[in-house]
């Protein structure tokens, strides 16, 4: 399954990156199993992703929980919790 | 309904003229405008930069007037939210809803604003003496928004 994942705000420049293509090995699924994927790359990733730091997902630009399904080429997004307004 | 993320400034008259100059019908109209402060947790704020993701932020803001205009009776309503560089005393955000009475006018543009704070992407860097920092979400923006019986999404 491929996918575009974005970076925003504090996690874009944690990571050092603001988009990537990724393929996924078949099992990842979830927008849940999508950030233990992540995680698993260790160093910023392990950090940012990691327990006690507060993140937020999209899923096509709809905010979504770890539960939410994907589907090939869904653009799925990573971001800090929101401070707008 | 005027939905708008941009870099310029824009005119609050203007605006709330706009919801009302050509609808006899409106007899109220609320709104609300965000502005830079220079201080924040104690730090002096020279400016801050807002991100924003861009699409994704726009159809947020539109879920958000959808849902306002489907809890209250409204006539019409804007949204204007800037990014980019600002400054102290600089405007950021405008919400203005026209209803017929002024009840339902305060209720969705509070409505509005602190569902806005939780869930459009929307993210601020401030700049202070001893460099830049990205601003922390507050719980009582999530508690604000809870109070309308959402819950944010997420981990934590």
């Amino acid at each position: 399954m491929r996918l575009r994942v974005l970076y925003f705000a504090r996690l874009r420049e944690a990571l050092g990156t603001a988009e990537e293509a990724l393929d996924l090995p078949d099992g990842i699924d979830t927008a849940g199993a999508l950030v233990e994927w992540l995680r698993r790359r260790g160093g910023a990733w392990a950090v940012e992703l990691g327990e006690g730091r507060a993140w937020r997902l999209a899923v096509n630009q709809d905010l979504a929980g770890p539960d939410n399904p994907l589907r090939d080429g869904d653009e799925v997004a990573l971001f800090p919790p929101v401070t707008g307004g | 309904m005027k939905i708008a993320v941009q870099t310029e400034p824009f005119d609050l008259a203007a605006e709330v003229a706009a919801l009302h100059r050509d609808n006899p019908k409106v007899g109220a109209v609320a709104s609300f405008l965000g502005v830079t402060r220079d201080e924040n947790d104690g730090h002096a704020i020279q400016g801050m930069r807002l991100e924003h993701y861009p699409g994704m932020t726009e159809r947020a803001l539109r879920r958000i007037a959808e849902e306002a205009m489907a809890r209250w009776p409204l006539l019409d309503l804007t949204v204007i939210h800037r990014v980019g560089e600002l400054k102290p005393t600089d405007p950021i955000v405008l919400v203005a809803v026209a209803a017929a009475h002024r009840g339902d006018a305060f209720a969705a543009c509070e409505f509005i604003m602190d569902y806005l704070k939780t869930q459009a992407p929307f993210w601020k860097k401030e700049t202070t003496a001893a460099g830049s920092r990205w601003v922390e979400a507050r719980a009582a923006d999530d508690a604000a928004a809870a109070r309308w019986s959402d819950r944010p999404r997420g981990n934590g």
